[in-house]
């Protein structure tokens, strides 16, 4: 359940019992390769019957997806920023006479869509259309390199556009809090120290939906269980790599053990800046952090929440005994509070 | 575009104003200048600097629970049932006859109720059993379902005793008769010490999720059910009682009020993700759950020769319960569908552990422009 978060990574197949589990294995998914092919989704969805999600025009640029859910295992999230990436220095589309770039706009615009694609809760619209504008601006996000603050840039001319393209997936945690809370056993950890759900014990309870801190697990309207990604458990159980992983034409989708994949993870960052690309970083790699490190990590070009990531994300089962010492003093307080009714019995 | 208007300015006040929603719109507290982020709730201070924040297409970043109505309403039987029992129990060891057979009766409905709550807001109801598969402290879920096993039969047992005046007096039934009242007590003692578990575990249910305003709440919510349940069911006792043997329900109905008031407050400090138990929907729930629960109080101390007084201000504790519960649940719903409470409490929190740290030790992290 809840142990302390240690500097040595802990292996959670052996901690969840398993006598010599074969080597962790996971995703380092590299968006500064992905191209947005989607190939991912739909290799995903083939290989594990997942149900069509409709034939939906979101209006978050190339996205009709919208987010991770029973029916979208994997998900292509594409930022359109008016802000050069990295090396490029010259503005290619300055000087058109077309006004300012479209994309805060229409990313506002876009989160508001609300399509109904078979799950729950789905794809929710935005509450708020500021702060998707924030993310399309480039410009306007403090800590981004490269860009004058806030509010100062020339808005009156076209700047250059940056894509920024990312296969979001179910990140396997180190502490899975839906693991943690499912109360009939349905999800469980592999050998190799994934997080699947076995879809002939879940339930519906709906518990590890809100508990998950990336939001990924989301139930199926009309089946009613909880459905998300098994990392292609009968095909990693066999040698094999998982669909999404083997169809990726770019390799910004890599599936190995986790190990390889952090040492090709710090390389990769190395590499991207001494081509000065700054702002590359990884998400999800380390062990210390708030769920213990992720099954499958990320390297990222802009701030985690662009992405629809929680920038510190932390399981919350690490509260838990916390919790229930808060509700023994409460229970303790309610008995008290009734014998002491029932003390003045005069009348 | 109008002559003389430079290239795009229609455009860019749109993005202005998509940039700045409040903008216009002069709310309360709201500076015109004022960004996204209006900075004061009411006429409450910030509980947070306003802060900006980016997100993909402003979309949560959390799924919100898909829990039903089902789930708040189970909260309040569970309450109901939990304070019955104690009120039960106390009634039977100090010969408050009429008390303990009402209590004892609402708290059987109130246990029944909540059961078919909870099965029914499955995605699979046929599978409920599947709970019982494991028992698993992680999991605040699994840990009810046993607590629940413990109270359900003595809570029912000790309900169906009272059926024991039907039975003839005479022969074996007469026997049987008079053995039911000692099963009652025991099985209402049971009920009465598992009740406690019963009301606060429910507390420790929504604080273990990634819900902000009800993870953040953990220090109060297992107490602002606890008060809850207390005021439930001396709610329910008021309502069903004479007034002649009310007494400890009145006294419970205050230490209830007292517990429960005393978690909202501590809840209402907690920082930015207390504000969705002030704005919207859940504000107005909360607040009318105030509302009755402060009327509530007072009519039961009050009115204690009155019985129609009894009963109102009982209907209106039951009631109050029943609003906080609903009221809360919202204010969780609203914390996960809003990636604000998400993004800024956890950016906030990487700040102030980046400032504790100094600069991060390899290339990994994110790098200082």
């Amino acid at each position: 359940m809840v142990e302390p978060h240690t500097a040595v990574p802990v292996d959670p197949a052996a901690r969840a019992g398993y006598l010599a589990p074969p080597p962790r294995m996971g995703f380092f998914t590299d968006t500064s390769l992905c191209i947005g092919c989607k190939a991912c989704e739909v290799a995903c969805k083939e290989w594990n019957l997942v149900p069509g999600s409709g034939l939906d025009l979101l209006g978050m640029s190339y996205d009709n997806t919208g987010a991770l859910t029973a029916n979208s295992w994997r998900h292509v999230a594409f930022v359109e920023q008016p802000r050069p990436v990295g090396w490029q220095t010259t503005a290619p589309l300055a000087g058109l006479p077309t006004g300012p770039p479209a994309a805060p706009t229409t990313a506002g615009v876009g989160g508001a869509v609300a399509p109904e694609q078979g799950t729950l809760p789905g794809v929710v619209p935005a509450s708020d259309a500021a702060p998707a504008a924030r993310m399309a601006d480039g410009a306007a996000f403090p800590g981004t390199p490269g860009t004058p603050p806030s509010g100062s840039g020339d808005r009156g001319r076209r700047a250059e556009l940056r894509w920024l393209m990312m296969s979001d997936v179910c990140k396997h945690c180190t502490e899975a809090a839906c693991l943690d809370v499912c109360p009939t056993g349905a999800l469980f950890r592999t050998e190799f120290g994934t997080v699947v759900v076995q879809e002939d014990i879940c339930n519906g309870c709906g518990y590890c939906i809100p508990a998950c801190p990336y939001g990924v697990i989301d139930q199926r309207r009309g089946d009613g269980r909880a459905w998300k990604c098994t990392l292609c458990y009968d095909r990693i159980r066999v040698g094999r790599t998982p669909a999404c992983a083997q169809a990726c034409p770019t390799e910004s989708i890599q599936y190995g053990e986790l190990d390889d994949l952090r040492r090709r993870a710090r390389a990769r960052v190395e590499r991207l800046h001494a081509d000065g690309v700054t702002e590359a970083r990884l998400y999800g790699h380390d062990p210390n952090d708030g769920v213990g490190g992720d099954g499958a990590f990320f390297l990222l070009l802009d701030e985690p929440e662009v992405y629809g990531l929680p920038p510190d994300p932390v399981v919350t089962t690490r509260d838990l005994p916390r919790m229930w010492r808060r509700a023994a003093v409460a229970a303790l307080a309610m008995a008290v509070a009734t014998v002491t009714a029932f003390l003045g019995r005069a009348r | 575009m109008l002559p003389g208007e430079p290239a795009g300015e229609r455009f860019r006040r749109l993005g202005d104003r998509l940039d700045h929603p409040n903008g216009g719109g002069r709310r309360r507290g709201v500076r015109r200048d004022g960004g996204p982020y209006p900075g004061r709730v009411g006429d409450a201070p910030a509980p947070v600097p306003p802060a900006t924040f980016a997100s993909y297409y402003g979309r949560p970043i959390l799924k919100a629970p898909v829990w039903r109505y089902d789930i708040p309403a189970y909260l309040f039987c569970g309450g109901l049932a939990a304070g019955s029992a104690l009120l039960a129990a106390g009634a039977d060891l100090t010969g408050h006859d009429a008390l303990r057979r009402a209590t004892r009766i609402v708290g059987l409905g109130a246990l029944g109720a909540g059961t078919y709550f909870l099965i029914n807001d499955l995605g699979r109801p046929a599978r409920f059993h599947h709970m019982l598969r494991v028992a698993k402290p992680t999991s605040p879920m699994s840990v009810g379902t046993w607590i629940l096993a413990c109270f359900g039969p003595s809570a029912g047992v000790a309900a169906v005793t009272e059926l024991a005046p039907l039975l003839p007096r005479h022969g074996v039934s007469g026997l049987l008769g008079r053995l039911v009242p000692r099963v009652g007590r025991a099985a209402g003692l049971v009920s009465a010490a598992v009740a406690p578990a019963v009301a606060t575990y429910t507390g420790v249910l929504l604080a273990d999720t990634a819900v902000p305003s009800w993870h953040d709440a953990y220090p109060g919510l297992p107490t602002l059910f606890a008060g809850g349940a207390l005021v439930a069911g001396a709610g329910a006792a008021l309502v069903t009682t004479p007034t002649g043997q009310a007494g400890p329900a009145r006294r419970l109905a205050v230490a209830g009020a007292v517990l429960e008031r005393l978690a909202a407050r501590r809840i209402s400090r907690m920082g930015l993700t207390a504000e969705p138990y002030r704005r919207g929907h859940a504000g107005r729930l909360l607040r009318a759950g105030r509302l009755l629960l402060a009327a509530g109080t007072a009519g039961a101390l009050l009115g204690r020769r009155s019985r129609a007084v009894s009963v109102l201000s009982g209907a209106a504790l039951l009631a109050s319960s029943a609003l906080v519960r609903f009221g809360v649940f919202a204010a969780g719903v609203a914390s996960a569908r809003d990636p604000r409470y998400t993004v800024l409490p956890q950016r906030e929190r990487l700040a102030r552990r980046r400032a504790e740290a100094g600069p991060p030790r390899d290339g990994a992290a994110r790098p200082t422009p």
